[in-house]
């Protein structure tokens, strides 16, 4: 990102297209760009998205508000339980899910952010979110190959950001957003607070700004 | 002992952790653990969302919307804590990182077989860390009633529901007893205070060998 701070969040939401995929940060709710979504709620028509969410909100909450306007075709996520309602829809065949353990999720993002095409975890051989996945032994333990998770556009919340970009993220509101900063053709970031240039010690830098497309500032929740 | 089952399984679950392991805690009767333990007992206490060091609750005033165990629940860091990413978390339990995971189940099987994370004929839409946590961690407790509400042992000789990971158990507590996972054979090597044999037996349809330790 070049130096000169944030737009509006309508206007960042605006580059989300019809069919696109979208990663979206936060463990339920905790560290989710709360600001970002509202916006795509309120302000964006695009519809058909693929969501890479570990969940997909909670009923009326944070993606579960997306989630209610029919606007998410598919789910990619860990744990779609924490919002009955995403489970209702997949039942009602209205989502398609795709269900991968958090960890595999997790490390499929980041080989999405540093170009690697695919790995192998023994995590999930032999159960039923291996079928159809290819599997080999490595040192006689079966191995599942897992391919990588890219996006169109990354929705992701920072405690703090500078003007260039740089983010900081604070406690366990962490979780997801640093790896989805680096996996998307866009990342737009919403920063809790925005520093001039300096405002973030380099060294506690924990995406460096060239991740970072678009910055918004959070609205007050 | 606690009369309640669960308060028995945690507190017994507690005495298999030894000082300045690395523990991750399942959501449940694993979660009862931190309020057992000493403050002596010396564990550090891992959370995939993305702490290690989690304290006990929070009291009202410090209460911190930005800091959750994957429970969801609000916590608080002790000194010397860290966090970090769901990569590195994950990476760190993958990774052989952490020493031990305590876990609720459905069913394990007598070749230490885990289901924890789906009903058959239900929604499986939500795993979770489970199966990472079973694979990577070094020792895999699992903490579950003998039985399930409908009277059915929950050690059984093959899991009939979806498998969470293969031959990942190395110890079961249930409110009667510990077996242990020995060289791929389940084994009865504990019963609780005032349990017989012949109760476990009744509440267990897995076979099992008997090595009772003093």
């Amino acid at each position: 990102m070049t130096a000169g701070g944030a737009v509006s969040a309508a206007e960042a939401v605006a580059l989300i297209r019809t069919g696109d995929t979208v990663m979206v940060g936060g463990f339920g709710l905790v560290g989710a760009p709360l600001t970002l979504i509202d916006a795509l709620v309120e302000e964006s028509d695009a519809t058909d998205l693929t969501i890479v969410s570990n969940n997909i909100g909670e009923p009326g909450k944070g993606l579960g508000k997306l989630l209610r306007q029919g606007r998410i075709r598919c789910g990619i996520a860990s744990f779609f339980t924490s919002n009955p309602e995403a489970v209702a829809a997949v039942n009602a065949g209205q989502l398609e899910a795709k269900l991968l353990p958090q960890g595999t999720f997790a490390e499929a993002i980041r080989a999405g952010g540093a170009g690697i095409g695919g790995f192998y975890v023994p995590v999930g051989a032999g159960t039923l979110l291996a079928e159809g996945k290819e599997t080999r032994l490595i040192d006689d333990v079966p191995h599942v190959l897992e391919w990588p998770l890219r996006a169109d556009v990354a929705l992701v919340y920072a405690a703090r950001a500078d003007e260039l970009g740089n983010l900081w993220y604070r406690r366990t509101a962490r979780n997801f957003n640093p790896l989805m900063a680096t996996a998307a053709a866009i990342t737009i970031a919403e920063a809790g607070e925005i520093l001039p240039v300096g405002g973030l010690e380099a060294e506690s830098v924990m995406t460096p700004h060239l991740y970072v497309d678009r910055l918004v500032a959070r609205r007050e929740q | 002992m606690s009369s309640d089952p669960r308060q028995r399984i945690a507190a017994r679950a507690a005495q298999e952790l030894r000082p300045g392991e690395i523990v991750n805690l399942g959501i449940g009767i694993p979660n009862l653990i931190p309020g057992l333990l000493a403050p002596a007992a010396g564990v550090f206490i891992h959370t995939e969302n993305g702490l290690l060091g989690v304290g006990p609750r929070p009291r009202d005033e410090e209460l911190d919307p930005d800091l959750i165990d994957a429970a969801k629940r609000p916590v608080t860091a002790l000194l010397g804590a860290s966090y970090f990413d769901s990569a590195d978390s994950f990476a760190m339990i993958r990774g052989g990182h952490i020493d031990v995971a305590v876990l609720g189940a459905l069913q394990v099987s007598a070749l230490g077989d885990i289901a924890n994370w789906a009903v058959p004929g239900k929604d499986v839409l939500g795993v979770g860390g489970a199966m990472d946590l079973v694979v990577g961690a070094r020792r895999v407790i699992v903490t579950m009633t003998a039985t399930a509400s409908n009277g059915e042992p929950k050690v059984v000789p093959e899991c009939t529901y979806p498998l969470t990971a293969r031959a990942a158990v190395d110890v079961i507590v249930t409110e009667l007893s510990v077996f242990r996972l020995r060289g791929g054979a389940l084994c009865l090597t504990e019963l609780l205070d005032g349990v017989t044999l012949d109760q476990v037996r009744q509440a267990t349809s897995a076979p099992f060998r008997v090595e009772l330790e003093a």
